[in-house]
């Protein structure tokens, strides 16, 4: 190894006119935001919510969560010409601190299988004033259970820890949302992975 | 397409580093589990040359209202790298940063210091070819924070990366070189390794420096490598 890496340091607590600017009313522009996929993406249409719970279990208002996903045919979209024609950007970034009940939220499509043995999930990544590293986790989801009993990352966390990565389906008037909560510390720990 | 190294945990802080009060209840307790990379982290976003607008890489017009920004004006020139030294092209660079008086314009940000109504204090820019970038600002100033008594947290330039996978994510703060408030700063501190520590003070630049303008910092950055061996999948 020639170089060593440049150290991680916390995004702060005052990223939004630089990260996330037009979902905090900032003057600038973004790159991304909590629209995962527009209404014209292929695929089932859902809402991801969830909350960033700290050590002593009070709501985070203040970190910033990264989603990156398959489209629904399992494809990953690299190529941003792919993206202005499909509608589909993979890529969702939101902050916990606009939303009444600080819960961070993703319109999306359900994504497709990646690779014969996986089940469907999107990559996730949390940052936060308070951690000087990123941590990388996953959604998966409920309705999913039999592709989820085959999925060899999913089974290689501990039995009593899988269903901190699992989204739950719910109902709602608008339409199907997947909620989860992300738990920092305690004995409902989120499972992070060392990717 | 191919995986990337392992992140190298001995150039980065723990998550829990006690001296920096907010890891305490933040950090999770429980170590990361390895997962093999694959497709999911291998790939990553593509931003396409118009996500950069003409002014983004400048800071020091790109937040002008009715004059030019206060303070020392400077140019950050870098190149993006991998740990095997290979430049990282077509790379987008998001930036951050305190007005010269230490004040965000962020509205959570309570410092009494004044706002600049000429500096906003975010952009973004591209690596080249060659995996460089550059963009222009008003050089920061320090702030107290909460996390001691007298706590200040050193001059610093928040930056974002994706890199060229998901996988090799970074977000990190670029120091100056003979900051005094670098040894007494937990955030900086929190990475334990004095030589990673050095890899985020930028350096100051003659060459770089434009006459009659700007002084130059170099900040080169430096991601997760590639394993030489393509994935299977
Ligand atoms: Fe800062």
């Amino acid at each position: 190894m020639a170089y060593g890496e440049t150290p991680s340091q916390t995004v702060g607590p005052y990223f939004a006119y630089g990260l996330t600017a037009g979902q905090y009313a900032y003057d600038f522009t973004d790159i991304a935001d909590t629209t995962i996929a527009g209404p014209d993406a292929d695929g089932e249409h859902i809402r991801i919510t969830g909350r960033v719970l700290d050590g002593n279990g009070d709501v985070v208002n203040d970190a910033m969560i990264e989603i990156w996903q398959a489209d629904a045919n399992g494809a990953y979209t690299e190529n941003p010409v792919d993206v202005a024609s499909s509608g589909f950007r993979g890529l969702g970034r939101c902050g916990t601190g606009t939303d009444a009940q600080n819960r961070f939220y993703f319109d999306t499509v359900k994504p497709g299988v990646v690779a014969d043995g996986t089940a469907p999930f999107v990559n996730v990544i949390v940052f936060m004033r308070g951690m000087l590293v990123h941590a990388f986790t996953r959604f998966y989801f409920d309705d999913e259970a039999a592709l989820n009993a085959k999925d060899d990352i999913l089974q290689s966390v501990p039995a009593d820890r899988r269903d901190t990565l699992i989204a739950k389906r719910v109902e709602t008037r608008t339409g199907v949302e997947y909620r989860i909560d992300i738990h920092m510390q305690g004995d409902a720990e989120t499972v992070f992975f060392d990717v | 397409m191919s995986t990337f190294k392992p992140r190298d945990w001995g150039s980065h802080a723990p998550f829990i580093a006690p001296g920096y009060k907010s890891t305490i209840l933040r950090g999770p307790t429980q170590a990361p589990l390895a997962i093999k990379s694959g497709l999911s982290e291998g790939t990553g976003p593509r931003f396409a040359p118009a996500s950069v607008r003409k002014l983004d890489f400048d800071l020091t017009k790109n937040g002008i209202t009715n004059g030019e920004p206060l303070g020392e004006r400077i140019v950050v020139h870098g190149k993006v790298m991998d740990t095997d030294g290979r430049p990282q092209p077509d790379i987008l660079v998001e930036v951050w940063q305190a007005n010269a008086a230490g004040r965000y314009v962020h509205k959570l940000d309570q410092h009494d210091a004044p706002l600049d109504p000429n500096f906003r204090g975010s952009g973004r820019c591209m690596t080249d070819a060659n995996g460089n970038y550059v963009f222009y600002t008003i050089k920061p100033g320090a702030y107290p924070w909460g996390n001691h008594f007298n706590a200040w947290r050193p001059n610093h330039i928040h930056l974002s990366l994706f890199g060229p996978g998901f996988a090799t994510r970074l977000v990190t703060q670029m120091y100056f070189p003979g900051d005094p408030l670098l040894e007494l700063d937990p955030i900086f501190l929190g990475t334990e390794d004095a030589a990673a520590r050095e890899r985020l003070i930028s350096k100051f630049s003659i060459e770089k420096t434009e006459e009659g303008f700007a002084l130059g910092y170099q900040f080169d950055i430096v991601l997760r490598g590639r394993n030489a061996t393509p994935m299977e999948n």
